[in-house]
């Protein structure tokens, strides 16, 4: 057995695993960790497939911003509800029954099939023209030039989402104090001017 | 040597464990995120293999688009939740029943 297909069996058995514990933990830290632990392993099997780019930026991406995120989310609000008897085996016979049905089609059938992938011709961004350069040099050079609008695309998906989280969760709490700028420096009916008539004076 | 064939089983399994933690948890929304996290990961491990054994950049790139529109919609459904959570005071699912659907 070779050193590769080890790693490989490594890496698949504990991703497998580590996901299994994400969705049967009761404690949502825990299953926040286990995602944690199911995307490095999934960057290794990235890294088994050449694709080093990718493999950081899953760890750069999805263990420094997304996790980090859901454990923000799960540590800030108070789940009173995952301590209580929860009613699992209620919906484990649909759930199990169309997991497997999942698990069955697509694993006999990619058991049974040997997918020819050999005589398939029309490649858009074969590696061979890439084989001087290193994957992030050649993913670059194909997404800033031939991907660049589907790239700007995904740069208005992201500006899209972070706008709408923000408008969200943004909210006017009662009671606080403000500076208001512009109610500050008005000087309509803050100020009034008065005739004074020569001799009379004027009230303050 | 490793096979696509191992690589696709690999991908069908963690996506089916996905798709079974949507149907089995009924506490928790974000779990359900969580699952949906790892299906798309599961689409990613597909991708990428599939880029490798057809010596093909593409689905690294295509990769990496799953990979944003993945982090925008993490992003988008846990300040939902936050908001959700605010306003009813509890993210069960079971109790998230206000249209009777």
């Amino acid at each position: 057995m070779s050193i590769s297909l080890l790693t490989f069996y490594l890496f698949s058995a504990i991703l497998l695993l580590s996901s299994l514990m994400v969705i049967s933990t009761k404690n949502p830290v825990h299953s926040v960790l286990f995602l944690i632990l199911a995307f490095l392993n999934a960057a290794g099997i990235f890294v088994i497939l050449h694709a080093e780019f990718l493999a950081m930026i899953l760890i750069i991406v999805y263990v420094g911003a997304v996790a980090v995120l859901f454990l923000f989310v799960v540590m800030m609000l108070d789940f009173k509800t995952s301590l209580e008897k929860d009613n699992i085996l209620q919906y484990m016979p649909i759930g199990l029954l169309i997991g497997l049905v999942f698990i069955a089609e697509l694993v006999i059938v990619l058991i049974n099939t040997r997918l020819d992938l050999s005589n398939i011709q029309i490649l858009s961004n074969p590696l061979d023209n890439f084989s001087d350069q290193s994957n992030t040099e050649a993913i670059g050079s194909i997404l800033y030039t031939n991907y660049v609008l589907y790239f700007q695309l995904s740069g208005v998906i992201l500006l899209v989402a972070m706008v709408g989280s923000i408008v969200l969760t943004l909210r006017d709490r009662e009671g606080v104090k403000r500076q208001i700028v512009s109610e500050q420096v008005d000087r309509e009916g803050k100020i009034e001017l008065v005739d004074v008539k020569s001799g009379e004076g004027v009230d303050i | 040597m490793i096979e696509l064939n191992q690589f696709l089983i690999l991908s069908a399994l963690l996506f089916s464990i996905g798709v079974i933690g949507i149907f089995l948890n009924r506490k928790n929304v974000i779990i359900i995120l969580m699952s949906i996290e790892i299906i798309l990961l599961a689409v990613n491990i597909n991708l990428v293999s599939f880029s490798y054994f057809l010596n093909d950049l593409t689905g690294q790139i295509f990769s990496l688009f799953v990979l944003t529109v993945a982090a925008a919609e993490a992003a988008i459904g846990l300040a939902i939740l936050v908001i959700y959570n605010r306003n009813a005071g509890s993210i069960e699912i079971e109790k998230i029943n206000t249209l009777k659907g």
